[in-house]
């Protein structure tokens, strides 16, 4: 299936898709689509090796804006599609997109379970606090009392904490960015697809359109890096401390890595002969014969 | 069944009480002797206590359901010795602990009753599950079964659990068996053998197998009765033939992942049940849109909603046809018993592949948890594997689309790691590169050739599968129709009524979507009263046959009391409306179900 051909060292352009985004200007969203396209080319991935899976929502067209192979599927089931592609072809780079709506809300049953699984797929959140394609609804990450259309009195619920969820649903990768702060996402998005195993970055990723309040200022006065704050990412006490800090400061970089926990494909015999996209399919006469046998 | 031998049994008691292993015996002792059987399970959602009654009939020829007669019961508790004796048929005998069980008085005319004295054959044994072993012997003998028969069975099934238990379960049958020869008087004809045997499987077994056979190399589940059997034929069987089986959170889950696989060039399958596959249907919707093969397994029980979840019912056909939102193609087909729903799985996946679309195998609790006999020979493991217009070589692109329009709607699926061929696959709707047309400017001209390309790809489908055909006289009085798990019981139902003097044919359908309207049309319309036959409420099926063919019928004969027909059921409805029509309401007859399980 792999093409023997050298190819020449590709950039970050290389892995631009056909179409230009339609994201709001100054939408979050573009600073980690470029963080993204320049991740692959300086990891040397080819966009062949790529499947880039979204649900629905303005991040979840972010397949499109990338030259890889993607899916655009269905709200709150990126995860749901994209263990399913890594399953078929555990060969391929598998990054999962989508936003805050779609991950933390109507698919936060995929995302719990996906941690657990640690199956070696990134999960790219861009977190904006709003349902933004819906014009301006509360998500499950809107802060207490945050006013939008549907909370028009202010929220009345407290949001989730995607770094302390996925930490304790078992994800052995659990890293935080934010879109304003392209080096450092770049760099944390590297790591988080050279992990092996299941890793979340979640972007703050602002809505200027929707979302006055967690605006690129608010997180400019609070952002701080777990690297130039002392933070030990396998310090998993630590790592549960510095996630539930928000009102004053907000980290961002890695909270918790465990690079000692097999992924699922990595345990699973069948596949040690290839992936199972590739494999033959159908049985020998030997299998056939056994299987027949134990019926009669 | 006139070929001389037609023996029916039960088995009853609580859950728990351990039905299973000695019904699980008895049906292998039959295959290996070359004799056709069909088992029927009526038990409830409980794992200790409740009603199970496990009848099994044997034929030298193939039974295709649980018929209407019982010879012999083998009673575990009171429970079923009054609920069930007065079943058995004339010159049939009764298997009881005396020790516990009172024979009940309401019995019909000649029924031997045998009571065992279970504690002194069992030498007081605590182990309450040996006295199954002890009928087990006695019923072999019953059944003119020489005694070794039932050592070699019992050895093979205990082997595992080392000799002491072998010999402990052996020398309990025996005792069952000799006491058995001293007290009680054998059935007239002995249970026969034939030359070639057997084998034995349930239809979830079959449905797991034609995954395996068809190169399945995907099967993702959650659990959900009646459908859990193919999970556990997969599980179990995965490692063996190279299938990855993966048990996931809740069915979205399972139905969005099994997209992912797909779309990946895997051979993928699920199954479920009615409330699974409701979870499942936005992903149907969108194997369509993103043109995924993907074949969905309902495995029907008695709905709605957590239903009867033990009790069959043909509830979801309107369910499966309007599944998920949008106008859309999908393949709908209700295969008729094991064996059949094994052969069209195979052809499902080739199906799939060829339109790249969605398929459901309609099944039931009858079909799946049903035990049927089969001819080895006639299980085809290795049949052709067709993957379609694959593309998995990677190369030049040479402006590769993949929703290419097509004169056959058909556009060549390139798998993702195919180098120079990369798109995305869109839920939103598209144009030819997979670009989405619903942001900014929608193109009702693009949406329009898109929706025709899909709807195009299975224009083809009537040349690849058989149409329904009439079976049976084509001038008879009667013509009775019904699709999927009902066609054995109304060709047997048939057979009683020819000898009444009814002349009977039958339309079985088993191809739902795309639908042979015209071939179907072409044989009612010539047909002189026209009954339709199916499991559940409202005529689901006269329904949709009404909609596809805007012909009416002359009555129906419906059951949905969770209980599957029996032939005699088909009969008393026959009867019924070619006599006074008593029992019919307007056109429905309802029969009556006598074994209250």
């Amino acid at each position: 299936m792999a093409t023997t051909t050298t190819l020449p060292e590709l950039k970050a352009k290389d892995f631009k898709g056909k179409v230009e985004p339609d994201w709001c200007p100054g939408c979050g969203d573009f600073g980690l689509l470029n963080s993204v396209q320049k991740a692959l080319a300086e990891l040397g991935k080819k966009p062949h090796e790529v499947v880039c899976v979204s649900g629905i929502g303005c991040s979840s067209n972010l397949p499109g804006y990338l030259s890889t192979y993607g899916m655009h599927t269905l709200h709150g089931r990126a995860l749901a599609v994209a263990t399913g592609v890594k399953f078929a072809n555990h060969e391929l780079t598998v990054i999962a997109a989508g936003g805050d709506g779609d991950g933390y809300g109507i698919g936060g049953n995929h995302f719990a379970h996906t941690a657990r699984r640690n199956i070696d797929i990134t999960y790219l959140v861009m977190n904006n606090q709003i349902y933004g394609l819906t014009t301006g609804q509360v998500s499950p990450s809107s802060e207490t009392g945050m006013k939008t259309k549907s909370t028009p009195f202010g929220n009345l619920e407290r949001p989730v904490n995607p770094v302390t969820t996925a930490i304790m649903n078992g994800a052995t990768f659990v890293a935080r960015g934010f879109s304003g702060h392209g080096k450092h996402l770049l760099s944390t998005i590297k790591q988080a697809i050279e992990h092996n195993g299941f890793s979340l970055v979640d972007v703050l990723s602002p809505c200027v359109t929707f979302n006055h309040d967690n605006t690129y200022d608010f997180f400019r006065q609070r952002i701080k890096k777990l690297e130039e704050e002392g933070h030990d990412p396998s310090d998993w006490k630590s790592a549960c401390e510095k996630a539930m800090a928000w009102d004053d400061e907000i980290f961002t970089g890695v909270y918790y890595q465990d690079k000692n926990v097999p992924t699922l494909h990595d345990q699973e015999p069948v596949l040690e002969a290839g992936p199972i996209a590739h494999q033959t399919p159908g049985l020998t006469t030997e299998q056939s014969e056994r299987i027949i046998k134990r019926m009669m | 069944m006139s070929n001389g031998y037609n023996f029916a049994f039960a088995i009853g008691g609580a859950a728990g009480q351990g039905i299973a292993t000695p019904g699980n015996i008895l049906a292998r002792i039959f295959v290996r002797r070359g004799l056709h059987l069909y088992a029927y399970n009526a038990y409830q959602s409980i794992i200790r206590g409740g009603h199970i009654f496990l009848t099994i009939r044997v034929n030298k020829e193939l039974v295709e359901t649980h018929g209407d007669d019982l010879h012999l019961i083998l009673a575990l508790n009171q429970d079923t010795m009054t609920r069930h004796a007065k079943h058995v048929v004339p010159g049939g005998a009764i298997i009881y602990n005396s020790d516990s069980i009172t024979p009940a008085e309401d019995l019909q005319e000649a029924i031997q009753l045998c009571g065992l004295p279970i504690k002194e054959l069992t030498n007081d044994s605590r182990n309450k599950l040996v006295q199954n072993t002890v009928s087990l012997g006695v019923m072999l003998n019953l059944m003119g079964v020489d005694f070794s028969v039932l050592e070699e069975a019992l050895t093979l099934q205990f082997k595992r659990k080392g000799q002491e238990v072998v010999d402990e379960n052996v020398n309990m049958a025996r005792a069952g068996y000799a006491y058995a020869k001293d007290n009680f008087t054998a059935f007239p004809a002995a249970l026969p053998e034939q030359e070639k045997p057997l084998a034995v499987w349930t239809g979830n077994d079959a449905i797991g197998m034609g995954g395996a056979a068809a190169g399945v190399k995907f099967y993702v589940a959650y659990p959900m009765s009646p459908a859990t059997g193919v999970l556990h034929w997969m599980a179990k069987n995965a490692r063996e033939c190279g299938i990855m089986v993966r048990q996931i959170e809740d069915e979205i889950g399972v139905a969005n992942v099994a997209l992912g696989a797909g779309q990946t060039g895997a051979r993928t399958m699920c199954a479920t049940s009615g409330g699974g596959f409701a979870l499942m249907t936005e992903a149907l919707g969108a194997a369509s849109m993103m043109e995924i093969p993907v074949v969905f397994v309902d495995v029907q029980r008695a709905g709605p909603s957590t239903g009867v979840p033990t009790k069959t019912e043909q509830g979801d056909l309107w369910q499966v046809l309007g599944a998920s939102q949008g106008d859309f193609e999908r393949i709908i087909v209700a295969p008729k018993d094991a064996l059949d729903a094994f052969d069209t799985v195979v052809e499902l996946f080739n199906l799939v592949d060829h339109y790249q679309c969605p398929a459901i195998l309609l099944s039931d609790l009858l079909i799946s948890e049903g035990t049927f006999s089969v001819d080895p020979e006639a299980i085809n493991m290795q049949p052709t594997i067709d993957r379609g217009e694959l593309i998995t070589e990677g190369g030049p692109s040479n402006g590769y689309q993949r929703y290419k329009i097509t004169e056959s709607g058909i556009s060549p699926r390139a798998i993702p790691g195919v180098a120079g061929h990369a798109y995305v696959a869109p839920t939103d709707e598209h144009d030819e590169d997979g670009i989405l047309i619903s942001d900014e400017f929608t193109n009702p001209h693009k949406r329009r050739e898109m929706v025709e390309k899909r709807a195009r790809k299975l224009s083809t489908f009537f040349d690849k599968v058989h149409a329904p055909a009439l079976e049976g006289p084509e001038d008879a009085e009667v013509t009775l129709v019904g699709f999927g798990s009902t066609e054995g019981v109304i060709r047997e139902a048939r057979q009683s009524l020819e000898e009444k003097g009814v002349t009977v044919n039958q339309l079985a359908v088993k191809w739902i979507l795309p639908f042979h309207a015209e071939a179907v049309s072409g044989i009612l319309k010539k047909s002189k009263k026209t009954l339709i036959v199916e499991n559940n409420y409202s005529g689901q099926f006269h329904r949709f046959l009404r909609s596809e063919t805007g012909l009416s019928v002359d009555g129906h004969i419906r059951k949905y009391d969770g209980e599957p027909f029996q032939p005699h059921h088909i009969v008393d409805g026959v009867m019924d409306h070619l006599g006074d029509k008593k029992g019919v309401t307007d056109g429905v007859f309802v029969p009556f179900q006598k074994i209250l399980v």
